[in-house]
């Protein structure tokens, strides 16, 4: 085999720790919060790197999302790989897993010919672990989840899985798409002379819907399956009772409580 | 309106790759349009034959929602024993049913499973899928999704529900694909609106800081995964249903993945899901040697300790034993919280417990605010206090 196409998607999400809600508009306060490269997509590009020393080849990263995500490109491509498509387009937004797996799959298909699809898990702002395999489904590829190791040996794919109770190795004849998890790797830092080589921008391809050749009706909002109903803070449950004092008596006090409610 | 011209059709099969919803398909080498399709013409684009023509706009109705009935519940099982959540979906999917007064069906696939009907009878199924065939065992994604997807397109359930462990959340969104449907991971919330009928689906997003709430209003099944731990089983012994055997039959492309082998993790003495009483420890603990006074406190309880998420990743404890949204839900009878402060992330793990008690240098902690009993003071001086006053009593 001379060399592996691989394709990794990648995701610039919010540092999700300070993500609130306006309470008077009920609606996401993203503002001032930082954006990051999303953590387990860092580490299916490392995955692909490290590929790509083992068997020569080609990365290229496409990410979906307005035209800031061009960040997260940039670093990706710091890190060392080739190519970067930012899709970006008003009639993408809005695209729930489904849509936007299908926008992904699309993008792909231009792309042409490709090995391998390095995905991270899920994404920190939704957790929902649901492009990776839709990706899968609509390319109709296998899928490996959860992938902790990977090796390329003969045009498969081995994999080693991390379940609940159980590790599971499995192999797969390429082309296939591989979800990653943190166990995987550890990511490497951008490098100097590969970020001055990512700001020259010829690197990053960008597609909007007229490139990917599909109607609006089939994008953003208003093709997605799902819908938010709502948003809301957790719910807190209403104030208990404080105990202050000395420890034996806080102590005292807290066990006739429990004792009172049949709880020893 | 879609209008197909079978005889100028090359049965290339790229309308169909182009369908998004599943709207066209092929039948004996002629093209023939499903109720799924919304008309939208993607597929006229695409054919090089002119064999597909547009007259009209689209007509925006996307499926005939009637057609779908019915609760169903994709049972998970390992090597002929059920996992726990399949009863927890099957408890919250009987009283969706009853809501919705409508039945409800589990599914269950692998090899040498027959004894499993009777069991998800038990715990609410009124009808029971059962493919036993031994190429289904152990779980792969591309013969469960497609065994899984035929039941589907025949019997059209309105709710699918999934377990949100690895294997459900590498088969719903596949099968959530192939009926072009909405799908809604790691649900902790369900239920049926009293307006729309609609199944409204919430969960935690952004690391537990938001809740959503999700719903799939105009395609069908309506899908969702449910975080484990967190709804509750029922159990009716002298229940009656109907079990179904489904025929199947292997295909070639039922082995593109190959599972070379299987070993079983080393089995934790941590069990913290079924803990009765649970001591967890937070960075207020100061150091990790801390963790021993816990310890000696738990087992004056017979229970189990938790911990915090930062302090599993500072490495003072194993990560079993985090509880949290990124670790596990849990629900004991008791749950003393020491040195730790209650971020979001941890208290999606903890709040459903009958009684929590905090120990914590800080009145105003978050953890204080949903304890029942919030003891202020030092932990090292309150637990040592609480082992000796509970020890003559037991």
């Amino acid at each position: 085999m001379k060399g592996l196409r691989i394709i990794v998607t990648v995701k610039q999400v919010p540092d999700t720790a300070d993500v609130k809600i306006d309470p008077k508009t009920n609606s996401l306060m993203r503002e001032g919060i930082p954006s990051i490269l999303n953590p387990e997509d860092k580490n299916a590009v490392e995955a692909a790197l490290c590929l790509k020393q083992q068997h020569g080849g080609t990365i290229i990263a496409i990410t979906m999302g307005p035209p800031q995500a061009e960040e997260v490109l940039g670093e990706v491509l710091a890190m060392g790989a080739d190519q970067g498509v930012l899709l970006t387009d008003r009639a993408f937004a809005g695209s729930d897993t489904l849509i936007t797996a299908f926008t992904l799959s699309r993008a792909i298909m231009k792309l042409g010919k490709y090995d391998l699809i390095l995905c991270g898990r899920q994404a920190i702002d939704g957790d929902t672990a649901q492009v990776g395999p839709q990706l899968a489904g609509f390319l109709e590829l296998p899928q490996v989840t959860y992938a902790e190791h990977i090796s390329i040996e003969k045009g498969n794919a081995v994999v080693r899985r991390g379940l609940e109770d159980s590790t599971e190795w499995v192999r797969v004849k390429l082309p296939t798409l591989v979800t990653v998890t943190a166990a995987v790797n550890a990511p490497r830092y951008p490098m100097l002379y590969n970020v001055e080589a990512a700001c020259d921008g010829s690197r990053i391809i960008i597609w909007g819907a007229q490139e990917l050749k599909v109607p609006e009706t089939m994008l953003g909002l208003n093709a997605s399956p799902t819908g938010v109903k709502k948003i809301f803070e957790p719910e807190r449950k209403k104030k208990g009772q404080i105990i202050t004092g000395d420890p034996k008596d806080m102590t005292g006090i807290l066990i006739d409580k429990l004792q009172e409610l049949n709880m020893l | 309106m879609i209008t197909l011209i079978p005889k100028k059709c090359i049965a290339c099969k790229l309308c169909v790759k182009a369908c998004l919803f599943g709207g066209v398909r092929l039948e004996h080498k002629t093209p023939v349009l499903t109720e799924l399709c919304t008309g939208c013409g993607a597929c006229i684009d695409v054919c090089r034959a002119g064999a597909i023509v547009s007259s009209g706009k689209s007509t925006g109705q996307i499926h005939n929602l009637a057609l779908y009935k019915g609760i169903w519940v994709i049972a998970e099982q390992r090597r002929a024993r059920l996992h726990p959540v399949t009863a927890e979906l099957l408890g919250k999917a009987r009283e969706l049913a009853d809501v919705r007064k409508t039945n409800v069906s589990a599914v269950v696939l692998g090899a040498d499973i027959k004894h499993l009907s009777n069991v998800l009878i038990q715990h609410g199924a009124d009808r029971v899928f059962i493919a036993d065939a031994p190429f289904l065992e152990p779980y792969r994604t591309i013969p469960a999704e497609r065994v899984i997807a035929g039941l589907i397109d025949k019997h059209k359930p309105e709710i699918i529900l999934l377990g949100a462990t690895t294997m459900g959340r590498d088969l719903a969104p596949r099968l959530a694909n192939r009926f072009r449907t909405g799908l809604t991971a790691d649900c902790t919330g369900l239920t049926i609106a009293a307006d729309d009928g609609l199944l409204h689906q919430t969960r935690p997003a952004f690391g537990g800081n938001i809740m959503a709430t999700i719903t799939t209003p105009r395609h069908r099944p309506q899908m969702a995964t449910v975080r484990p731990g967190v709804m509750q089983p029922q159990f009716f012994p002298d229940r009656n249903g109907e079990t179904i055997s489904v025929k199947v039959k292997q295909q070639a492309s039922d082995n593109a993945v190959q599972i070379l082998k299987t070993v079983k993790k080393r089995k934790s003495s941590i069990s913290l899901e079924k803990a009765e009483v649970i001591v967890s420890g937070g960075r207020g603990l100061g150091e990790s040697k801390n963790f021993r006074l816990l310890e000696k406190l738990a087992r004056v309880f017979s229970g189990q300790v938790g911990a915090s998420r930062a302090v599993v990743d500072m490495g003072w404890i194993a990560h079993e034993h985090q509880v949290g949204q990124t670790g596990k839900t849990v629900r004991p009878r008791i749950y003393i919280a020491c040195g730790i402060s209650g971020a979001v992330q941890h208290l999606a793990g903890m709040q459903e417990s009958d009684i929590i008690i905090a120990i914590n240098k800080d009145p105003q902690a978050p953890i204080m605010q949903i304890a029942h009993f919030g003891l202020v003071g030092d932990f090292k001086r309150i637990i040592p206090e609480l082992i000796e006053q509970l020890k003559p009593a037991s």
